[in-house]
């Protein structure tokens, strides 16, 4: 081997893989932390300015703690205690019915979560459809990129009812609403993404006598995948958010969006229930995030890029 | 290339869209109830106007109230987070996460907490969805200057506020930035989908609801467009205050959002 | 081939024989990266024409007779260098296991079949280079077009760089056009050197190498190479010195 300067290489590759592991394992305990931090804050902020406390965690307190200063936002009806969240997933739904609330909560969740996959794949396709067409075309972006983005603008909550009318069917317009809010971020990351390459990428192409496709599928599509990553993480949770969003009006049952509604009613009666809908629908949004953050790092896995999460 | 002739484009899709929907909806003989023909639009946009403007102009106040409460905190705590790198490794990543929870969740309890007839409900919603993305830009922005930067700066023996001021802040513009442009979308829709839930009559959201459901679409697109020129308008002010503070950048920025 | 602009490039008459190393050397300005280019038809002449192998730069293109290497290695990221030398290859329609083939003994050529399996970004300046150099060879063009590939190395990996490219040459008897900065890389390398000087870019000069091949160390340190060189210094000199004088 003839020697020219620094003859080793620099890095391994996989020893820039576990680095990248340890960052995922100390985030994800850096989150749990902070969740459990949250938590002593929830409970002393009661213990503070709540209601009374006459029990926790369904032993007795006695004498009953009165805290010194009352914000109406911390009462126990406001802001219920975080074992009785909790143990309201253990607890029939509804009275008198078979079914828990965890047990129905996690089906509710199963079923916008798949509308909310549809919805995602969707929004990437014609996301990254657009993006083609616009990196080809210059003319075409000039011509129609304000459009895309005022769709952003456009209350979707809004167009949803129209939405059944025109379509029809209820399940396919909370995937068309789930994928109204993950194509943007797609199309805006696809053209920074796909235009990214060095131009002398572009000219060592030409010098191959290269197709445009050629040149699309093995330079500009792999310089653009950290960027649709980006994109994707933000679009993971706006498909969730879309299909909750399209369920609503759409009137569908069986999914969160329902449960949201129907607790929202209940609330008096019950409000520790739609808190555990809130944590549901949180642990489904950051689900399908960690899908594509993990995603993400086997793709991404031989590149130098470093994200912070 | 001049000004008009660089949107030209985008003007000329704008009048054919126009043009071909009107003459769709009249040539198909489309239910006006399920599609109206722009003209249509126009003239409840017309005839509506003092509720339209009315309930615009609740929602506008939510949505700018929202935002600068989210601003603020955001900032407040990105300030603080960037600072201490184990506050960083501790926050920053549930923030991300946070930034994941659908809005729709908190949007009711929102409304329970602070009232759902008050303004304040559906600015807290608001300050929700623009506190992350202020917070996660502005700390990334902070902590992005140049090494080689920074260690000019530690040779001219700089006090950390000095860094701050001259190195650190100037470097997080663009993420600031950014992060102003998302947030203003999101207040006009956070207001919206919160007022969806419950609240006033005379807000935007809560009109587009009720026309809907009673098949007056004309006035639910007219309220809608508003709400998209609302929106529009925050962010085009927005980048005005980006050319203005940052004009030595905003010229790269040709093919940002 | 002849080829003739009025800004960039003027009145340029050149040919270049099979197999010949020719350098193009001069201030900058002079244009010698715009006539590499248009003999690889990235860019296109105003006026005049080049023939490639007896046919136009643009079917010379198409056919891929030459193979081109920049300054930068601009290799693929996200490809292990096997996979980098072999993109060409895939552009052609190159079957996979002749492709691996080719890779690999390209590789072997350059010397890096150790790191067949690595990432650029895990190699030094060199290495990528040298890459770069086997991937421009990988699909065996009959003519290879580098514009500065060395001119980012420090001098002692450049001399051995050197040292490797007329290595190469010699085994593949591929015509070299070279362009360079470096007087005395100019003269270590070619068989002719074309001096060029800018406003308005043209060719000024023409210096035959005589040095003998294979060209070492030894060859570095002999008189007729210090000749050269300041032959080849007071040939880029002497536009000024006309100048000055008029």
């Amino acid at each position: 081997m003839t020697a020219d300067g620094a003859a080793l290489p620099r890095r391994s590759a996989s020893r820039q893989r576990l680095g990248g592991l340890g960052s995922a394992l100390g985030s994800t305990a850096a989150f749990v932390a902070v969740v459990l931090l949250l938590a002593v804050a929830w409970e002393a902020a009661k213990w503070i300015a709540g209601d009374p406390w006459r029990e926790a965690l369904g032993m007795p307190i006695n004498p009953p703690h009165f805290p010194p200063f009352h914000i109406k936002q911390f009462s126990d009806l406001n802001l219920p205690h975080v074992w009785d969240v909790v143990g309201a997933f253990s607890r029939p739904s509804v009275r008198n019915s078979p079914f828990t609330l965890g047990a129905v909560l996690i089906d509710a969740a199963v079923f916008t979560g798949r509308s909310a996959v549809l919805g995602f794949a969707v929004g990437a396709v014609v996301g990254l459809g657009l993006a083609i067409v616009f990196v080809r075309s210059k003319l075409l972006e000039r011509a129609l990129v304000p459009y895309v983005i005022a769709t952003q603008t456009v209350p979707i909550v809004a167009l949803a009812p129209m939405l059944v009318l025109w379509v029809g069917r209820e399940w396919t317009s909370v995937v068309l609403v789930s994928a109204y809010l993950t194509f943007f971020p797609v199309t805006i990351a696809g053209i920074r993404g796909l235009s990214s390459p060095d131009p002398r990428s572009l000219e060592l192409m030409r010098s191959y006598a290269a197709s445009d496709w050629s040149v699309l599928w093995k330079v500009r599509f792999p310089a653009a995948l950290p960027y649709l990553f980006t994109a994707f993480k933000i679009s993971a949770t706006a498909s969730v958010v879309g299909a909750i969003v399209g369920e609503e009006p759409t009137g569908i049952r069986g999914g969160l969006g329902r449960a949201i509604l129907q607790f929202n009613t209940q609330y008096s009666s019950g409000p520790e229930k739609l808190w555990a809908v809130v944590m549901v629908s949180a642990a489904l949004g950051i689900v399908f995030f960690v899908i594509v953050r993990l995603t993400e790092m086997v793709v991404l896995r031989n590149r130098t890029l470093p994200t912070d999460l | 290339m001049t000004r008009l002739r660089y949107y030209l484009p985008a003007v000329a899709v704008f009048v054919l869209v126009i043009a071909g929907w009107e003459l769709l909806v009249a040539l198909l003989h489309i239910e006006r109830f399920l599609l109206p023909p722009p003209s249509e639009i126009v003239r409840s946009l017309v005839e509506e106007w003092p509720t339209l403007s009315a309930a615009g102009t609740t929602t506008l106040i939510e949505a700018v109230g929202g935002f600068f409460i989210g601003l603020a905190a955001g900032l407040v705590v990105a300030f603080a987070t960037a600072r201490f790198a184990v506050a960083r490794a501790g926050l920053m990543p549930f923030a991300i996460a946070a930034n994941a929870v659908p809005i729709v969740a908190f949007a009711p309890i929102m409304n329970n907490w602070f009232g759902v007839a008050s303004p304040l409900s559906k600015m807290m919603i608001v300050s929700v969805l623009v506190f992350f993305p202020v917070m996660i830009n502005v700390v990334r922005g902070l902590t992005s200057a140049d090494p080689a930067t920074l260690e000019l700066m530690r040779s001219y023996a700089a006090s950390e506020q000095e860094i701050v001021r001259k190195v650190r802040i100037p470097a997080a513009l663009p993420y600031f930035f950014t992060a102003l442009k998302v947030g203003a979308t999101l207040s006009l829709i956070g207001a919206i989908v919160g007022e969806y839930f419950g609240g006033a009559n005379d807000a935007l959201g809560r009109l587009i609801v009720e026309n809907a459901a009673f098949l007056h679409f004309s006035t639910a697109w007219a309220a809608i467009i508003i709400a998209a020129a609302l929106g529009i308008a925050f962010y085009l002010l927005i980048i005005t205050v980006e050319r203005a503070t940052m004009p030595w950048h905003a010229s790269m920025r040709a093919r940002d959002a | 081939m002849s080829g003739e602009t009025s800004t960039a490039l003027q009145a340029i008459d050149l040919a270049i024989a099979p197999g010949e190393f020719v350098s193009l050397i001069g201030p900058s300005g002079c244009g010698k990266s715009t006539l590499l280019r248009i003999i690889g038809d990235l860019t296109a002449p105003s006026v005049g024409n080049v023939t490639v192998n007896g046919k136009p730069a643009r079917q010379a293109r198409r056919d891929r007779d030459y193979g081109m290497v920049f300054q930068a290695p601009v290799l693929f990221d996200w490809r292990t260098i096997e996979q980098n030398v072999q993109l060409p290859l895939e552009i052609i329609g190159v079957g996979r296991g002749e492709r691996q083939r080719r890779a690999t003994e390209m590789l072997a050529l350059v010397e890096l079949s150790d790191f067949a399996g690595h990432h650029p970004w895990q190699l030094s300046g060199g290495m990528q280079q040298r890459a770069a150099i086997a991937r421009a060879l990988a699909f065996e063009p009959t003519l290879l077009l580098m514009d500065e590939p060395f001119g980012a190395l420090d001098e002692m990996t450049r001399e051995r760089m050197n040292d490797e490219l007329l290595r190469i040459w010699e085994r593949t008897g591929t015509t070299i056009v070279f362009v360079t900065h470096s007087i005395p890389e100019a003269v270590f390398l070619s068989s002719r050197i074309v001096v060029m000087s800018p406003r308005p870019g043209r060719i000024t000069d023409l210096v035959e190498v005589d040095l003998r091949r294979p060209r070492t160390d030894a060859t570095r340190e002999s008189e007729r190479y210090f000749e050269l060189i300041t032959q080849v210094r007071e040939a880029l000199r002497a536009p000024e010195r006309r100048s000055v004088l008029r």
